[in-house]
């Protein structure tokens, strides 16, 4: 393999506590390494800033709704296909792109590991299809459990090792890599059209609260030893007045200590936190609470949350939070899809325009900073859009020039319609705070590695780590419009994933050496969950057992992360 | 001894039963029996066992019209020549093949600036325009089994068309909220004509021919309680409409199940639209899903490989150097028409058996390929036939059944000796066509 020599570029990496200074990145068989051989190539860095490959720890990019998403708006299409290249496909989409394209795109603002947050398990072979035809960056998926029939009644009768050996099976079966959960007993209720939006609002017919599934299901993390924590999108998301069932969340891991090998330290991620952040009891008087919100992040160790900013585009929402998609539908009156899974979840998808002309979408938009702007430890607050939820991922660099240029933001309230009363019902307008390159760094890189529990792999520039490594056109000390931000970001001058050079000058130059992450979490036999799932899918499910497993020719270069119980 | 090989996929139509057992000879050759399969689902595997019908050789026609055997190398070339020449070749079929074997075949269209269309251009086409026009409200169909109390077969006869859907997924089992069974569900069928489905009705709506929009929207109207015009709506009397109405409203989960009679009749994709808003107006009074029953065993999974890759699911023209999508226009049988193709590539499917005659001429005129296990109208008429193991029975590879869950259908026996799999063969014509395309 390649060897090469990063010359000279301006460093931020919070894993070895480097803030900006002048270094040499060193490549060699793959990995970050002290020192490299005379052969190795140069690339000159000088007057710009280098980071590790970004790794993203919540984005829908590949599976079923998504596709449903793409072939269900070719509108979405327009204007944006770009023809193939020497060692690129033909790729297109905006809110939805195709596969291609989501490799090529994250890897041009130099992400290089990637999570699609939620995987229905009967759709797990489709999620591992489009994840291979996905060039560059390595990806992991994430099984939905938050609304699983087996998980209900194991919770429900206090099984906890029974629930631990499904987990199990089910990581090994779908090659998955965390533990999702999504609107927990509310998308099971939606099988009848009903909710559960409160985490105390009993799951129809099942005897069991959304409370009881996600304390259970974080109870069988720990004892299990994952890498990542529970991956949490709660109930009631999108409404007014919601910040408290999102604090009635929060409080379930009062007190809970992490139990893992791999350097995390959360026993709780929050995902797509902007959405869970509302006051107000009607559209009329919604108002921000991301400082409530914030306030309790900051204070409470145990957890990680993620942004979920709004970018004010159209796009494509999608989620397995399948009576969210129908509200949204009864709101917009835009097409909706929408599919329920059999035994474990719904899902649903509705194209959304966040109009800056409309008072709340601005107000959505300023709460997702508010939440950047108020976080103490960047290492437990990362940058997303829950792509394509709030805004699809390739705006990541306009957020972190709204994060980064108290200016840019000031520019953007002035700016819209409402803009008194958007100002009236958020902080932002006062809060000057800037995130700096290295706060950035540990938003987009350090902080989600660690949280994922790859802290030793990736996310960092550390001797021995992958070499993933970013070289950005910019230089934090001489930036003089904002707007500089966003296109550096945006197209990175370098981007090395595994020590493989993907991208030069802005340009995918190699389709890298991408893999699959997924965790086999061991634990003891346990008979009765065999014949339990042997019996269930005699019953009630529409496939046969011995056809569910993803078999391992569909799982791309597979990286497989083993945990002893 | 015989081996028996359990939960096989069926590579015949879109309900893709995975619960089969084959049994096979000894040496795992010969296909000595299939067990929970319907008749046609068993003739398939019974007969592509029965290898003295077989062509298992590529084969050329020749200027009297006589097919000469070739060898696959030959075959190869032929096929990677007459499309990397080609400056807009017709790649039509990818419906009764893998996934694995249409992400080739889609990489060779990029490459040749092909359009790339399936067998929804026949069926379900009209229903993509139509989810692309208002969505779907959807579910897999073991929602169905485990909580489904309405169904309504709407211009579809499962009882033929897709004969183990009603025991397996609609009517008949027993599921986790259904524990009754077919005595819990009450069963409408729309069609003109009285149907083995049909029999099997609590309510049969005997929809004049033609007029299944104007039945659509009058349910809806009923629904919300709105006063119908007219004692007799689209052949159906109004108090039967109310009837039927009201059976859907006090349902506690109920499924529209729709097939070709209603997506290729008058009105076509405009059905669709309204059959999917009367599921979605349902919604707000109880919980509906509905579901395209689609015809080849993976057409749903052709729509998904185009979607993740290209983002559109049939009619894609690639000619451009950038996907484009337009129905009526980027479809097969509207560019075979235009004769705008200057090159026709077949491959699971057969449109010489279903395309209007002027398409048929237009294939047999051009420059032409067909792949296919069997002698079908269509490799009668192209330059080339290429015979391919059966997906399914000689070969694996992922399939998406009709509510679009992956399922990996299995080898269970050999095919005949040197025979290739779609799969190889679009690899082969694949690397050809990049060294020709390199020169
Ligand atoms: S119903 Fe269809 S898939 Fe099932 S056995 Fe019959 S032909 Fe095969």
């Amino acid at each position: 393999m390649s060897e090469y020599i990063i010359k000279n570029g301006i460093v931020y990496d919070p894993k070895t506590g480097v803030k900006g200074e002048v270094k040499d990145i060193c490549i060699k068989d793959g990995k970050i390494a002290d020192k490299v051989s005379s052969k190795a190539k140069s690339i000159d860095a000088k007057g710009k800033t280098v980071m590790a490959g970004a790794v993203e720890i919540h984005s829908h990019v590949a599976g079923p709704k998504v596709n449903e998403g793409r072939n269900f708006r070719p509108e979405d299409k327009l204007f944006s296909y770009k023809p193939g290249g020497k060692n690129t496909r033909m790729a297109g989409g905006f809110s939805i792109p195709t596969t291609f394209k989501t490799g090529y795109e994250y890897a041009k603002m130099g992400y290089t590991t990637v999570m699609e947050a939620a995987m229905p398990p009967l759709y797990a072979r489709h999620v591992h299809e489009e994840i291979k035809d996905t060039p560059i960056i390595d990806q992991g998926a994430f099984p939905v459990f938050g609304n699983n029939w087996f998980v209900f009644e194991y919770l429900k009768n206090n099984e906890m090792d029974n629930v631990m050996a499904y987990i199990s099976w089910l990581l090994k079966t779908t090659k998955g890599y965390a533990i999702k959960i999504v609107n927990p007993g509310g998308s099971e209720a939606w099988g009848w059209g009903e909710n559960c939006t409160t985490i105390h609002d009993p799951v129809p017919y099942f005897d069991i609260t959304p409370a009881e599934i996600m304390k259970g299901l974080l109870t069988a993390n720990e004892k299990m030893g994952l890498p990542h924590s529970i991956h949490v999108h709660t109930n009631n998301l999108g409404n007014p007045g919601n910040y408290k069932d999102t604090l009635d969340t929060f409080k379930l891991a009062e007190g809970v200590k992490p139990n893992n090998k791999f350097g995390r330290e959360q026993v709780f991620h929050h995902t797509h936190v902007q959405f869970h952040s509302y006051g107000g009891d009607s559209w009329a008087n919604f108002e921000s609470k991301a400082k409530e919100i914030m306030d309790y992040v900051n204070a409470n160790k145990n957890m990680t949350i993620d942004l979920g900013c709004v970018t004010l585009d159209e796009t494509t929402t999608m989620t397995a939070d399948g009576p969210f998609e129908h509200h949204l539908t009864t709101l917009n009156h835009l097409k909706w899809a929408n599919v329920d899974v059999e035994l474990e979840t719904s899902s649903g998808i509705v194209p959304y325009v966040y109009d800056p002309r409309v008072k709340v979408c601005a107000i959505q938009w300023a709460i997702g900073l508010e939440l950047g702007l108020y976080t103490k430890d960047p290492m437990r607050s990362f940058i997303t859009t829950d792509h394509p939820n709030a805004g699809p991922f390739i705006r990541y660099p306009r957020i972190f020039k709204w994060l980064m240029s108290d200016k840019s933001r000031q520019e953007m309230l002035k700016s819209f319609k409402y803009s008194d009363k958007v100002i009236a019902a958020t902080n932002l307008a006062s809060m000057d705070r800037e995130i700096t390159f290295y706060e950035l760094a540990q938003m987009t890189r350090a902080g989600p590695a660690k949280a994922l529990g790859l802290t030793d792999m990736c996310g960092g520039l550390a001797p021995g780590m992958d070499a993933d490594v970013v070289v950005y056109n910019i230089d934090e000390n001489k930036i003089k419009d904002p707007e500089e931000i966003e296109k550096a970001f945006g197209t990175a001058s370098q981007v090395f994933k595994s020590g493989t050079l993907v991208v030069d000058k802005g340009e995918v130059v190699s389709n890298g050496n991408k893999r699959t992450l997924w965790v086999d979490a061991k634990v003891p036999t346990n008979s009765q969950v065999e014949r339990d799932v042997q019996m269930k899918f005699l019953k009630y499910y529409s496939v046969n057992l011995n056809n569910y497993e993803v078999s391992d020719h569909y799982v791309a270069n597979p990286y497989v992360i083993e945990v002893e119980n | 001894m015989s081996k028996t090989i359990t939960d096989v996929v069926c590579p015949f139509c879109g309900t893709l039963c995975d619960d089969l057992i084959v049994t096979t000879d000894d040496d795992g050759k010969k296909i000595l029996g299939v067990d929970n399969a319907c008749a046609i689902g068993a003739e398939k595997f019974v007969h592509s066992s029965d290898h003295s019908h077989r062509v298992t050789r590529p084969r050329k026609m020749q200027e009297d019209g006589s097919f000469k055997e070739i060898t696959y190398e030959e075959a190869i070339e032929h096929t990677a020549t007459i499309l990397a020449k080609a400056k807009k070749p017709l790649m039509y079929g990818w419906s009764s093949t893998s996934c694995e074997a249409d992400s080739v075949g889609h990489e060779i269209a990029e490459l040749c600036g092909g359009i790339v269309d399936n067998t929804a251009a026949v069926c379900h086409g009209t229903t993509l325009i139509a989810v692309q026009n208002v969505g779907i409200p959807s579910c897999t169909l073991g929602e169905v089994k485990n909580r489904a109390d309405r169904i309504i077969f709407w211009g579809c006869n499962p009882a033929h068309a897709h004969p183990r859907h009603m025991s397996r997924y609609s009517i008949f089992p027993r599921g986790y909220f259904t524990g009754k069974g077919a005595k819990q569900r009450k069963i409408i069928v729309v069609d003109p004509r009285p149907t083995d489905t049909s029999t099997l009705a609590d309510v049969h709506l005997q929809v004049e021919q033609g007029y299944d929009y104007e039945l659509l929207q009058a349910l809806r109207a009923a629904i919300r309680g709105e006063p119908l015009v007219g004692d007799v709506i689209a052949g159906v009397p109004k108090e039967t409409v109310y009837e039927a109405a009201e059976i859907l409203k006090s349902g506690r989960f109920g499924v529209i199940f729709f097939g070709m009679g209603v997506t290729q009749s008058l009105g076509k994709d405009h059905n669709i639209d309204a059959a999917i808003c009367l599921t979605k107006d349902l919604n707000d009074y109880t919980k509906f899903s509905i579901v395209a029953m689609r015809g080849h065993f993976n057409v749903t999974g052709s729509g998904q490989v185009l979607g993740w890759q290209f983002g559109f699911p049939y009619a894609v023209d690639l000619s451009r150097g950038f996907a484009r999508y337009n129905p009526g226009e980027t479809g097969a049988i509207e560019v075979l028409k235009r004769q705008e193709a200057d090159a026709v590539f077949v491959l699971g499917s057969d449109p010489g058996a279903h395309f209007p005659m002027r398409c048929v001429k237009e294939i047999a005129r051009l420059p032409s390929v067909a792949i296919d296990p069997h002698i079908t109208p269509t490799t009668e008429i192209c330059d080339v036939h290429v015979p391919v193991a059966f997906v399914g029975v000689e070969v694996g590879g992922n399939c998406y059944r009709m509510d679009n869950v992956p399922i990996e259908a299995r080898k269970v026996v050999e095919p005949p000796e040197g025979m290739m799999s779609d799969y190889q063969f679009l690899s082969a014509v694949l690397d050809r066509v990049k060294e020709l395309k390199a020169n």
